[in-house]
């Protein structure tokens, strides 16, 4: 341990001795951190899920002599939901790929129909939760209608921010263009949007299809 | 060589690649739908045709379709791959998801022997519980 | 609430004010009034001070809307210490209570006035002293040690540090208007449920937590980041040094663990607000689920509060024995380890709720198991010591006490970690005098080692030794006075947050439980008149070489304080001893070539949605809708226009770089 440490060639200068600073700034692309640091956030944010599903799976069987899900699921609509959520997915990557080309007026057209993908599924899920409200399977009817709102509605509450960050970006994008700034943040939203996707998985089929199976 | 360089070589290696992790294709994207819509498919008609008698055999079965399919989001949509700023992306997915596995198996497991020890009855009466 | 006067009760005041009226001010608690009126006095005076003087500018623009990570860790330290006098505060408040609360006597306090006083405590010491004062020291040294300008997202450090503030604003409220949560410091349904606790007070207690959390998790976030991302050249994860290494562990913890608090949180409020069944003893909810879930971050903090600070022993040590750290591979591998393990022992926090003799026994082993690494870097500090040449100097000091203090709190929780002991000392005062033990020993006498360590290097003199070590005395001994007769206590089987005791025979340990109490308030006037003394006599305390201690590691290698761009050339790392080994070889330093250097701008953006967020908060608790609706909204607005600004950065011109580095040249020259 004490013996004096071996240098890494790179770091001598022409003589063999070893360097101590650099003499220029090295190059630091601005948002470097970026992605890495957003990857991060959804990390976390899938530790909130986490602690959803968690919650559902304990609470899950409580009806609290209520409907369980047998009642009150309707798997064709659950089917259409989904759809909606895997066509949105599809066409932000469209819109990845014409922003790679910098092709402004597609990237601008496939980010408005993703918006539109999402504005549907999120009226679908209303539509779904104002059926059941309705239906008197409000999230105060018990512990398995409490979670199941929760965590659904934690992941709506997701896409309508992803919509509303989509609308931002594509006014940013009619402002500045393709810009590196407004690229990085593209994919940003490109890997919180899949992210969603990916938690939806977990819940059309920890949520409704094993609740079916009940 | 400059010392210049070397930061690009040694330590700038990450930050260059940091701004662009890895990209599809229109093939790869294809691909991941395809995948998707078929391991979206086969488990909510699985469960809406009833095709197992047995519930249990279909719920392993469309855990492993749900498990497969976020694999597959993973690759085709996220871009995953070990690589991208350095292995640091896989390393922090990979302890994530071992922290969800932590919260979901523990939860499960602490709350089901509570249950058990506390409330001894079958899933049937909680259910009927007020 | 007490019952409204009729007036009070007409729909326009409710719609306009919600449930907020004149009987939330507590006139009729004299201490209330009292502490309001001296903050109220103090708070104007510090007013008029900065208004006299013309300071609001300069606060303003160098310190509030400041990116700079050093200015933001000596802020983050400021709000630690202010609240650390409130927390300290409410302990000898309790202390002396319990001391007189004995032969019918009720004491001083009411109970209700009491349970707000221990939640408030834990509260406050855990989220608003602890973890801002551990994030400042990290926000201050982590750039500094791996040779970076700044961290990562450096608005994002400003915004993290307002919304800290933000939650410490909305606790402080509750003094003053309305109540704080009587519910212990995590705040357990069914009693923090609407049912049992229908006033504002677990209202005060979510959304402080929830708006300091996001800060929280947000700079967790950011240190991540910058240590992945911005080491100097040459410096590979094993030559990272060991304060940050534990850094980076703490904060991997922090972003793993804090999501889950923000939801057991999110949906406790969700019972409350909306009346939703998760932890209601009725309608399917299970209260234990909360307990379960609030634990799953609970044990992870804890270890997010030790492990910088772990990293802190290490570099005093090796500093003070002037010798490399023994075994820092092992110290490494230790300290993941501990951050693994840290999310498997949660259990061990309810043993007596009844999961049964399987569960018990493997949250029981793993939490015996996780004392291992704890112990391996026991014993590479002493080892680092052992034949070292020693400096007893302050940091040095904290250290040796915090090994002797810590390693019996640590033996103590091995203690609680057998399943049928800790059916004995479950919530008992043995447990408090544990957690106290490893606390105040490990992360309080660490931070105390931390300022003392790093303060020449924030201010560029050193603290005054003499009144340093009547605090280090004070504190030391008080605290064993303070703690040890609870141990005792504990074992006889006195529970946890009483106020009043039937049992005459135990008074006297009471008494000596509160006379160390009143020698720890001695150590800490002693250390704010240390603070005092070394600002009046700091042009004799002085250090002009940025290296006061013949330090290690790259933070020395700069002036102190360091310019805000913290080295005018970027280092380059051979050896995970930096400085040492630059020193060891000759290194010269440069003293030309300066180029301009490219920083991030200030902005303001992140002390106005703090703002906004205490007026979002504020509408929530007191059920003023329209204010919660306001502030959302003006939230949202704040932070979307804050994406339309794309300058965000300016360079430094090399005149100024070279009009920096020339005076130190000067002053270096100085020295001889």
């Amino acid at each position: 341990m004490a013996s004096a440490p071996t240098i890494d060639p790179a770091f001598l200068d022409k003589d063999g001795n070893p360097l101590f600073h650099l003499e220029h700034e090295p190059h630091h692309p601005e948002g470097s951190s970026t992605m890495l640091g957003f990857w991060m956030y959804l990390m976390s944010d899938c530790l909130i899920f986490a602690c959803l599903f968690a919650t559902y799976a304990v609470l899950g069987g409580n009806y609290a002599a209520g409907p369980g899900p047998k009642d009150l699921f309707d798997l064709p609509l659950v089917a259409l939901n989904t759809a909606m959520l895997l066509f949105s997915s599809i066409t932000y990557g469209f819109a990845m790929l014409a922003m790679e080309k910098n092709k402004i007026a597609a990237t601008q057209g496939w980010l408005a129909i993703t918006g539109l993908f999402g504005l549907a599924f999120l009226a679908i899920e209303m539509y779904e939760f104002a059926h059941l409200i309705h239906e008197g399977a409000t999230p105060m009817r018990s512990g398995f209608l409490s979670a199941f709102f929760t965590l659904v509605g934690t992941h709506g509450l997701h896409v309508t921010f992803g919509i509303i960050w989509l609308v931002t970006l594509m006014i940013q994008v009619a402002k500045k263009g393709l810009i590196p700034a407004n690229q990085r943040r593209l994919m940003c939203l490109s890997m919180f949007w899949h992210f969603l996707d990916v938690i939806w998985i977990g819940v059309f089929t920890f949520v409704y299809l094993m609740g079916m199976l009940r | 060589m400059s010392a210049h360089d070397h930061a690009e070589h040694g330590h700038g290696h990450h930050d260059h690649h940091g701004g662009h992790a890895a990209h599809g294709t229109m093939g790869s994207y294809m691909i991941g739908f395809g995948l998707s819509v078929f391991l979206t498919a086969i488990p909510f008609w699985l469960v809406m045709t009833g095709f197992f008698a047995n519930p249990q055999t279909t719920a392993i079965i469309i855990m492993a379709f749900a498990v497969v399919q976020i694999v597959v989001h993973m690759i085709y949509f996220l871009h995953m791959n070990t690589r991208s700023e350095g292995g640091w992306s896989m390393m922090a997915l990979i302890f994530t998801l071992v922290l969800v596995v932590i919260t979901l198996s523990g939860s499960m497991w602490v709350m089901y022997h509570l249950n058990h020890n506390m409330m001894p009855m079958s899933v049937g009466d909680m259910s009927q519980m007020p | 609430m007490s019952p409204h006067p009729a007036s009070e009760n007409s729909g326009i005041w409710k719609m306009i004010f919600g449930r907020l009226d004149w009987s939330a001010i507590p006139l009729h608690e004299p201490i209330l009034i009292g502490t309001f009126a001296m903050v109220a006095i103090g708070g104007i005076a510090v007013l008029g001070l900065v208004t006299k003087y013309r300071l609001w500018g300069m606060l303003w623009n160098d310190w509030f809307t400041t990116v700079d990570h050093k200015r933001i860790g000596i802020m983050y330290m400021i709000l630690g210490l202010i609240m650390f006098l409130r927390g300290f505060a409410d302990a000898i408040m309790m202390r002396l209570q319990q001391a007189m609360a004995f032969n019918g006597s009720e004491g001083y306090l009411n109970a209700h006035h009491y349970d707000q006083i221990f939640t408030a405590h834990g509260v406050i010491m855990i989220f608003f002293v602890a973890m801002p004062m551990i994030t400042g020291i990290m926000n201050y040294i982590v750039p500094l040690q791996i040779g970076a300008r700044d961290v990562s997202f450096p608005f994002l450090n400003n915004f993290s540090f307002w919304m800290t503030t933000a939650g410490a604003v909305i606790v402080m409220m509750s003094l003053f208007v309305g109540e704080f949560a009587r519910t212990g410091w995590l705040a357990y349904p069914p009693l923090s449920g609407i049912a049992y606790s229908p006033g504002v007070g677990v209202d005060y207690y979510i959304w402080g937590l929830q708006i300091a959390g996001i800060g929280t998790l947000l700079s967790g976030v950011n240190l991540i980041a910058t240590i992945v991302k911005m080491r100097a050249p040459g410096m590979n994860m094993m030559k990272l040094p060991v304060f940050t290494w534990t850094s980076l562990c703490a904060n991997v913890l922090i972003v793993a663990a804090f999501p889950v608090l923000t939801a057991v949180l999110a949906l406790l409020s969700l019972d409350r607000y909306v009346g939703t069944a998760f932890f209601t003893n009725d309608m399917g909810g299970n209260p234990m689920m909360y307990v379960n879930l609030i634990w799953i971050w609970g044990h992870p903090e804890v270890y997010i509060l030790i492990l910088p600070l772990f990293g802190v022993f290490s570099e005093v040590t090796s500093t003070f024995s002037s010798k490399r750290l023994f075994g820092y591979s092992s110290m490494v591998y230790a300290t993941v380890v501990i951050a693994i393990l840290s999310y498997l022992v949660w259990l061990h926090h309810f043993f007596t709720m009844g999961s049964g003799a399987s569960v018990n026994s493997f949250f029981g082993i793993t939490t015996m198991v996780i004392s291992i690494p704890t112990g391996a870097k026991l014993f590479n500090w002493l080892f680092t010591m052992y034949r070292g040449r020693i400096r007893f100097e302050l940091p040095m000091m904290w250290t040796v006490a915090f090994m002797l203090t810590f390693t019996v709190g640590g033996m103590t929780g091995v203690l609680l970690a057998v399943p049928p002991a800790d059916f004995v000392l479950h919530n008992s005062l043995f447990l408090i005098a544990h957690f106290h033990n490893v606390i105040i020993g490990g992360v309080l006498f660490g931070l105390f080692a931390a300022i003392n360590y790093w303060w020449p290097k924030a201010f560029g003199y050193k603290l005054d030794t003499v009144w340093g070590k009547r605090s280090f005395w004070l504190w030391v001994v008080g605290f064993w006075f303070a703690f040890m007769p609870l141990y005792i206590l504990g074992l006889m089987g006195v529970t946890r947050r009483m106020r009043v005791f039937d049992d005459p025979s135990l008074q006297i340990w009471f008494q000596i439980a509160a006379f160390g109490s009143l020698m720890i308030a001695a150590g800490i006037a002693c250390m704010f008149v240390q603070f005092g003394v070394s600002i009046k006599n700091r042009d004799k305390l002085r250090d002009t070489t940025g290296d006061p201690w013949d330090g290690r590691t790259l933070e020395w290698a700069t002036s102190s304080p360091p310019p805000d761009y913290n080295f005018a050339f970027t280092p380059v790392i051979h050896d995970n001893d930096a400085w040492a080994d630059m020193k060891k070889r000759g290194y010269q330093r440069p003293l030309s070539g300066y180029e301009a250097i490219h920083m991030p701008s200030n902005t303001g953006t992140g002390i106005i949605i703090a703002g906004l967020s205490i007026a979002f908060s504020v509408g929530m608790i007191w059920y003023m809708w329209w204010l919660a609706g306001l502030s959302f909204v003006g939230i949202l607005a704040v932070a979307i226009g804050h994406t339309f600004n794309y300058k965000r950065d300016f360079y430094i011109p090399k005149d100024v770089v070279e009009r920096t580095e020339g005076e130190r040249t000067a002053l270096l020259a100085t020295q001889g």
